[in-house]
């Protein structure tokens, strides 16, 4: 279950050269590949390529693989790519546990096994009984561990961090990251994550900076 | 993409393309309807030579005009003491709510010598034991109905002026002005107004467009003879001699011109009043700020006319005998309330507006989501200003009779078509600021957690947006209750509506009948709202992060 990408490039709209040279990597199940680079080179559009959210215009190069599939026809709701925003992202109308269950697969079936894997996300969150909170009232850093949860609960095959941390606290910075990183390394599943950040370069397995 | 633009194509630049060709085609003797195909001049040549025809133009363009421009100078200091109000836009909501005909009404029966105004200073201040012989409402100056079109475009231009400040740094730029020395005021003219006006340049050519054609404020508040030009081609439109059309149509295509011609002087206007703007700022002239003063000033005028307006239409609906000079009435009973036949216009209002509003919010939403989707725009903006900027009557006949070849005769389901011409707009208007302003991140995230389309748009846009959807279906309702020519000329005066009642019962004899449409009229979009501004609340109240942030 690797992430491959394979002479990917971007070219914004109306431009005429590409973001970044070309790039090939791969990231293999429970890794986590730290990709830094200057401001504006490309990284979160590298992330929103992978996901398959890249605004309209943009040209692309390259190919994108997951489990050997090619990602490139798939809209981003067949990717099985999970995001994990700056801003976590969390849907505002919605309470934590809706938010989590926003997140289940159909295949969970029935109210009693919904709740239950709800409940043990948040468990794991260390958020226990945060069901029928308003997302508003969270904190940045429990805002991410919902997030993450939320994004693990979709069984994703791969997950993309873009600048998940960089809103939050140093001190509870570390903590996240390390919570964010030891659960996706639990999952077995690859994770490219992109930063400005050299402590988020530190704690990942890899590191690839990106060049015009 | 092309079918969606081609739906709205057909739904709402055809109508009005087709009613401008076809005012123009009876304009120049093209009347298939009755046979005439005498193609020529002669139906201009009749405008021009109609009893009045140069009053008419005068005071069309005087009352247009001068609405315009006296909206735009009060809205001034009135948006600058708002701008810093929290929940200002609340306090303008009832004015933008109550529509044109009922504030008419109101206003005429505030204003009348024998109106309430007069009554709460006679005898004590005036002497008057009998209404005074002088006119106010109809007087041939068009002085009232400039003061009923200022009334109510005046909350409509503070609120553009509102929502145009929203984005920017209004207290840095005032701290920054005052700082070089200029008075508040000066800083709000000079250096805030000017960034503002591109985004209230629609809005006021729009305002500039409704006081030059307007009909039904016109009737109730205008001079009758002769009247605005808007009002004289009712007149002949409704002439028992047919061939009258002719000349109605051919006014119609006059004042399609005037109101042309008026937009190009208006935006020649423009230029040269910010060329004189900068020479003023060249000279670096710290002045008084007298402005400081003009806006609550300006809002206790505001709403102490619509107050008046309104409370004389709640008094006369309830009175039972109301004599000269008192200043309420002898008795109050709610027996006229029994007695009037309210309800059916009511409803039939009501179901108009739920119909109208419903087809434009499904129609904007799917406008939207559209361009979500195909991330393009469509293109169509114009579309949307066309039937707001063009004088109704202009093209509300040509569209009555291209209804009728369409095999859609004068009735319900045509008033409905042609209320949406202007309820759609509106509708599109309100929703497509929030509806674009939503993270994108959020839609990236919904689609990351497997969200397929319909799921992204019906668990997370709609709700999220229900504050912004709740407001646009209020002001769709407020607009369709407020229609007069859209029901009356394709209804053919078949479709009663509180409006076309509101309005006959004005110039009759019983006060009451008509304060009691107009209140109801009044009522029917004052209740939306109120509900559009409850239900988000209610539906949100445990959740901090939709209050306030999504309208």
């Amino acid at each position: 279950m690797s992430l491959e990408l394979s002479n990917v490039s971007l070219i914004a709209p109306g431009a005429e050269a590409a973001l970044f040279a070309p790039l090939s990597l791969s990231v293999a199940p429970g890794e986590t590949v730290c990709v830094m680079g200057p401001s504006g080179v490309g990284k979160s559009s590298l992330i929103a390529h992978i996901g398959g959210h890249l605004p309209r215009g943009f040209r692309t190069t390259g190919t994108i693989t997951l489990n050997g599939g090619d990602l490139g026809a798939l809209p981003a709701e067949k990717r099985g790519v999970g995001v994990l925003f700056q801003d976590a992202q969390l849907f505002p109308h919605l309470s934590v546990g809706d938010n989590l269950a926003f997140g289940l697969r159909a295949e969970v079936r029935g109210r009693a096994a919904r709740r239950e894997a709800v409940a043990n996300a948040l468990e794991q969150a260390g958020l226990a009984g945060f069901e029928t909170r308003d997302p508003a009232t969270l904190s940045g850093g429990q805002r991410m561990r919902v997030a993450l949860m939320r994004a693990l609960l979709a069984q994703p095959y791969a997950i993309l961090i873009d600048e998940a941390f960089a809103r939050l606290d140093t001190g509870l910075r570390e903590d996240i990251r390390a919570f964010v990183l030891s659960h996706i390394a639990a999952s077995a599943i690859p994770a490219l994550m992109v930063s400005h950040d050299e402590q988020d370069a530190l704690a990942a397995d890899r590191v690839l900076h990106l060049a015009r | 993409m092309i079918a969606a633009r081609a739906l709205f194509l057909l739904l709402f630049g055809a109508p009005i393309f087709v009613g401008v060709g076809l005012t123009l085609g009876a304009a120049l003797g093209w009347q298939p309807g009755i046979g005439r195909f005498d193609l020529g001049w002669r139906g201009f040549a009749q405008a021009f030579a109609l009893p009045g025809f140069s009053s008419s133009l005068r005071l069309t363009l005087v009352t247009g005009l001068g609405a315009t421009l006296g909206s735009l100078l009060v809205s001034v200091p009135l948006g600058m003491w708002l701008v810093s109000k929290a929940g200002a836009v609340r306090f303008l909501t009832p004015l933008l709510a109550v529509p044109h005909a009922a504030l008419a009404i109101g206003l005429a029966f505030l204003l009348a010598p024998s109106g309430w105004a007069a009554r709460l200073i006679s005898p004590w201040a005036t002497g008057w034991d009998l209404p005074p012989a002088f006119v106010t409402v109809g007087d041939p100056w068009g002085v009232t109905l400039i003061l009923g079109l200022m009334l109510k475009e005046v909350p409509f231009l503070v609120l553009a002026t509102l929502v145009a400040a929203g984005p920017r740094d209004i207290g840095g730029q005032m701290a920054a002005g005052r700082a070089l020395g200029y008075p508040r005021g000066q800083v709000w003219r000079l250096m805030i107004w000017p960034q503002l006006y591109p985004a209230l340049r629609l809005p006021v050519l729009i305002v500039l467009g409704f006081s030059l054609s307007v009909v039904d404020m016109a009737l109730v508040l205008g001079p009758s003879n002769p009247p605005v030009m808007a009002v004289q081609i009712l007149r002949l439109f409704g002439a028992p001699d047919p061939a009258m059309a002719q000349p109605a149509s051919a006014m119609a295509v006059i004042l399609l011109g005037v109101m042309a011609a008026s937009l190009l002087a208006w935006l020649a206007g423009e230029r040269l009043v910010a060329a004189l703007g900068r020479v003023w700022l060249r000279r670096g002239r710290r002045g008084h700020s007298g402005a400081q003063v003009m806006g609550p000033l300006v809002a206790i005028i505001v709403a102490g006319l619509g107050i008046g307006a309104l409370g004389a239409l709640l008094l006369w609906s309830v009175a039972t005998f109301w004599r000269f000079p008192n200043a309420l009435p002898s008795g109050f009973s709610m027996r006229l309330w029994d007695a009037a036949d309210w309800v059916g216009p009511a409803l039939l209002t009501l179901g108009l507006a739920v119909a109208g509003t419903t087809i434009a919010l499904c129609l904007a939403l799917f406008w939207l989501e559209i361009e979500d989707r195909t991330q393009r725009r469509l293109h169509l903006g114009w579309m949307i200003a066309l039937p707001l900027l063009l004088p109704q009557i202009g093209f509300l006949q040509g569209l009555t009779t291209g209804f009728l070849w369409l095999g859609l005769p004068p009735g319900t389901p045509a008033v409905i078509w042609a209320e949406l011409l202007f309820v759609f707009p509106y509708v599109m208007i309100a929703l497509a600021g929030p509806w674009r302003a939503l993270d994108p991140a959020l839609m990236a995230s919904a689609a990351s957690l497997g969200a397929g389309p319909l799921r992204r748009l019906l668990a997370v846009k709609l709700p999220m947006l229900a504050a912004p959807i709740a407001m646009a279906a209020a002001i769709g309702v407020a607009v369709s209750v407020a229609q007069y020519l859209a029901v009356l000329l394709p209804g053919a005066g078949r479709v009663q509506v509180l409006a076309t009642e509101a309005v006959a019962l004005a110039s009759g004899a019983d006060r009451r009948l008509a304060a009691i449409m107009a209140l109801m009229q009044a009522a029917l979009p004052l209740i939306g709202y109120l509900l559009a501004l409850a239900l988000p609340l209610w539906l949100y109240r445990n959740r901090r992060g939709l209050r306030g942030g999504t309208l």
